[in-house]
């Protein structure tokens, strides 16, 4: 097959989502966090990942979903994102899929705004789109930057 | 690159960086032969080996240098400054063309024909040569000094005439026969050789061995230092773990073998430090030759005195303060220390004096680098200041000395006259105080017109792991850490409402009769969040905090134990925040924030939005030539805002109104077993009656004033501060009681005459007429 990528593939209130695979570190389970105060709500807290401290990323947060019921655990997504790990909160870990670039199309104009901006593309696969996030744009951007004093 | 290039260059470096001691040393000692045989050797090895590693251009430099100092060697030359500096130039030469063939694995594009012309030029000499080198000499170190590595005592004793070879050669039989003492022992007892002169020998026999180490250290790359200083800290978080689980547990064995975990964690955790540790005297070797320079750049000569070369720092850290150090090192020479003829007019000696200083104290490291120049001249300081906007002329005018000294650490202040390539250029100073504050020390600057002056720094001894205070807010753990934490109160939950009072809104406790300000963790944290007020009386918890010279208490909800944590830096993402230094895993393995004690004061207002506004605020307050007081100030009435000097008051109290009596027309309270007389300030001054006085908090507010073992009573409606202030008493005395009023904090102030006031409430009081029977 040429020109096919490899996605992790995840999903965030029902949405398929996807990071390229070499950002990927790890798929962990839910995992106690701790909080930080004075920042913005997107950054959940942070994780104990076998010594290294990351901050957790709350996708839903991020990307202007509903918080997800309190009793449902996120799972993380670790990437190595702007030469620093994060963890990403996600709904459900899907599978690491591989697609075809022909598949590949820009983000409709339709999108959200706060959407449109971090999918830096859509694949139009079998079992419906597949929305690829921008890891670098996802974890700056002035929702994130400018963290209030 | 190779093996055998990569263990060239190092060698190399290690050697140049003794040359350039060498050469300056030499210089003023130019009859050292030992030191130019030193010196000889190390070129001649570094050109016998670039000729075999290849290094073509910088063979024929240092082979240039090589003849030149052959030349001296043997006495056919003798050195002066241009000779020196010319050898210093190829030592410059030769190290940058091993940097060059660090990164780019060539000599570079160096075009060295000058300088070796010049080298070749000096091997002529203008003059013959008069002086000789004493021969004596020669002989007297070659003497002293050849001594094999593993040459024993009796070998040395002999060599140097001390002992005869048949004592000697007795002693040694004597111990082969059994005699358990060592064979100087030996001789010294049957008086064969002068205990003196063992010592002697001994000492020579350990520079021999000492010469002769090679084969006990190693070279270690820095990186895997860096791995294992990372690996032993998250075994310092296991042991915590361990420790935590194990202190739950019943299990003795367990509990045993967790303490000498523990134990042993410590002692690898010591151990790693040290391998990480560095004498200061590793930096402080490059200053000679920078001194000298700079000294000659600009027409001065200088001496360097240092002082504590074998204080041990972090190799972090030891990096972290090297381009300050030389900052500081350079700016003293070329600004502080005046030319030749200043000095002399100044009736000073003509060589000016550069001292280093390094020692241990209470956990942290002292620099202090003194010169005996000119000092700072404040007033240039504060007009440039001025002139530059950093200040105003009326904060200028009132800033102490020692104000306007540090003013030398904002950016773009620079006082000298003329801009040279040394400094001048007002950038330097500012960036050195950056440099120091970012690895969690300090920098101050003394400084006496005509006299010199001295930066002194306070360096942490290293970054990685650090005691600190575990505190809890809302159930989340924060770590202070522990070099800012002064001390810990407990206000019980009764007692709290009633300590804690407020200035102007602000919660303040006294401690020991000073205010200190208040600090509530989690206002801090969550601003904006609604304080729960109904939460009801509580026990209130301070931790006494020290940031940037002021303190403050921070109230949390709880106080745990102390830790030793392990520094993880912040990710991107959150270091924008003031009020966190960093992460730290705990021994439950969650993940606490460290607070940064100066940034949580900073952005409470503890202390000034940044350094420099503190200072100006500082600078604000103070006052022209006038002393700074120390008042406490009082609201007494409705609106009559007085002060006293703190000095005169001997405690502050407070009494319920149930306890105050009247003996006769006077108001009395009993206190420590006496009957103190009570005097309503705003009575006597006549002031408008506060409406709410003292019944807010339920309780009269004394100042009690004491002489000679009376004490007395004065009735304040409020404490409202105390403050550090000079101010000019500007109105004077409208009535009796009072000296007069000034500016105080901005605001119009009475100044309270005690003495009268109290001869005017209880005319006898100074005249030791008792005013109780129990005296």
């Amino acid at each position: 097959m040429a020109d096919a990528q490899q996605f992790c593939t995840f999903f965030i209130d029902e949405q398929f989502f996807a990071v390229p695979v070499q950002q990927v570190q790890e798929v962990i389970r839910y995992q106690e966090m701790t909080s930080v105060p004075l920042v913005p709500p997107v950054i959940r807290g942070l994780i104990n990942l076998r010594g290294q401290i990351v901050v957790a990323f709350d996708l839903r947060r991020r990307l202007g979903y509903p918080d997800r019921p309190e009793d449902q655990k996120p799972m993380n997504v670790v990437v190595r994102a702007d030469g620093e790990t994060v963890s990403f909160l996600v709904d459900e870990i899907g599978d690491v899929i591989e697609v075809e670039e022909t598949l590949a199309e820009q983000p409709p104009e339709t999108l959200r705004a706060e959407m449109r901006e971090l999918v830096s593309g859509v694949y139009k696969l079998n079992q419906g789109l597949l929305l690829v996030l921008d890891t670098e744009r996802t974890v700056n951007g002035k929702e994130i930057s400018h963290a209030r004093p | 690159m190779d093996e055998l290039t990569r263990e060239f260059l190092l060698e190399s470096y290690e050697n140049l960086d003794r040359l350039d001691q060498e050469f300056v040393k030499l210089e003023a000692e130019p009859g050292n032969l030992e030191l130019l045989k030193s010196i000889f050797r190390t070129i001649h090895t570094i050109k016998g080996t670039c000729g075999f590693l290849g290094f073509s251009k910088l063979e024929t430099l240092a082979h240039a240098g090589e003849n030149l100092l052959s030349m001296l060697r043997d006495g056919h030359l003798a050195l002066n400054s241009e000779i020196t500096t010319a050898l210093l130039a190829m030592v410059d030469a030769v190290r940058e063309m091993l940097g060059s063939i660090d990164t780019v694995g060539n000599e570079g594009e160096r075009d060295d024909h000058a300088l070796v012309e010049t080298l070749a030029r000096l091997l002529k000499p203008p003059v013959a040569i008069k002086e000789e080198t004493p021969p004596a000499k020669t002989e007297e170190a070659a003497k002293s000094t050849e001594v094999q590595p593993e040459a024993n005592i009796g070998e040395i004793l002999i060599k140097r005439g001390a002992a005869k070879v048949i004592d000697v050669y007795d002693a040694v039989q004597q111990q082969e026969q059994g005699d358990p003492r060592r064979v100087g022992e030996i001789l010294v007892e049957k008086g064969a050789v002068k205990p003196q002169e063992l010592v002697e020998a001994l000492n020579l026999q350990q520079q021999a061995r000492a010469g002769g180490t090679s084969d006990s250290t190693i070279r270690v790359e820095v990186s895997q230092l860096d791995r294992l200083m990372n690996r032993v800290g998250e075994l310092v978080l296991l042991r915590n773990q361990i420790l935590q689980f194990s202190n739950s547990s019943e299990d003795s064995g367990l509990l045993a073998t967790s303490q000498r975990l523990n134990l042993i964690t410590t002692e690898l955790q010591e151990g790693v430090m040290k391998t990480r540790m560095q004498p200061i005297g590793n930096i402080w070797s490059k200053f000679p030759r920078t001194v000298r320079d700079v000294a000659m750049s600009c027409g001065k000569t200088v001496r360097i005195e240092m002082e504590g070369k074998e204080t041990e720092l972090d190799k972090t850290i030891i990096e972290a303060i090297k381009d300050p150090l030389t900052h500081i090192v350079r700016n003293s020479v070329d600004h502080g220390i005046e030319t030749p003829e200043k000095r002399l007019a100044a009736g000073k000696p003509v060589e000016g004096l550069l001292s280093l200083r390094a020692y241990h104290e209470g956990g942290q490291v002292n620099i202090e680098i003194s010169d005996d120049g000119a000092g700072l001249d404040l007033e240039k300081i504060r007009k440039k200041a001025v002139e530059k906007g950093a200040i105003t002329a009326e904060q200028s005018a009132r800033m102490t000395e020692r104000e306007a000294a540090n003013l030398i650490f904002l950016p773009g202040l620079s006082t000298a006259e003329k801009v040279t390539n040394v400094s001048g250029r007002g950038v330097g100073m500012d960036v050195v105080r950056t440099n120091i504050d970012k690895i969690g020390g300090s920098v101050d600057v003394q400084s006496k017109l005509g006299a010199g002056s001295t930066v002194r720094m306070k360096i942490p001894l290293t970054l990685a792991i650090i005691p600190a205070l575990i505190v809890t807010n809302r159930g989340d753990r924060y770590a202070i850490p522990q070099i800012s934490l002064l001390e810990l109160v407990r206000l019980e939950a009764g007692e709290a409402q009633k300590r804690i009072e407020s200035v102007q809104g602000a919660p303040v406790y006294r401690l020991r009769g000073r205010l200190l300000p208040l600090v509530y963790l989690d206002r801090e944290l969550r601003p904006g969040a609604r304080v729960d007020t109904a939460k009801g009386p509580a026990a209130v918890n301070i931790v006494v905090l020290q940031a940037d010279e002021r303190q403050f208490g921070l109230v949390v909800d709880e106080i745990n134990d102390s830790e030793e944590i392990v520094v993880k830096p912040l990710g991107k993402q959150l270091k924008g925040i003031k009020s966190f230094a960093g992460s730290t895993i705990m021994g439950d393995g969650k993940v606490a924030l460290i607070l940064d004690v100066l940034g949580l004061a900073q952005s409470a207002n503890v202390v000034g939005g940044s350094r420099e506004h503190a200072l100006a605020k500082e600078a604000g307050a103070a006052s022209q030539g006038a002393q700074k007081r120390t008042m406490l100030l009082l609201q007494c009435g409705a609106e009559g805002r007085m002060a006293m000097e703190l000095s005169l008051v001997a405690r502050l109290e407070e009494f319920k109104p149930e306890l105050i009596e009247k003996a006769g027309d006077q108001l009395v309270v009993q206190y420590r077993g006496e009957i103190m007389p009570l005097i309503q300030i705003a009575d006597v001054l006549h002031l408008a009656k506060c409406e709410s006085q003292g019944k807010e908090a339920g309780k009269t507010q004394v100042v009690v004033y004491s002489e000679d073992g009376r004490s007395v009573g004065l009735v304040v409606d409020r404490i409202l501060d105390i403050v550090e202030e000079s101010f000019v008493q500007q109105q004077p005395a409208k009535r009796e009681g009072l000296f007069g009023s000034a500016v105080i904090q901005q605001k119009v102030t009475d100044l309270l005459d005690v003495h009268s006031l109290i001869r005017n409430a209880i005319p006898g009081f100074f005249d030791g007429q008792p005013l109780s029977q129990e005296r």
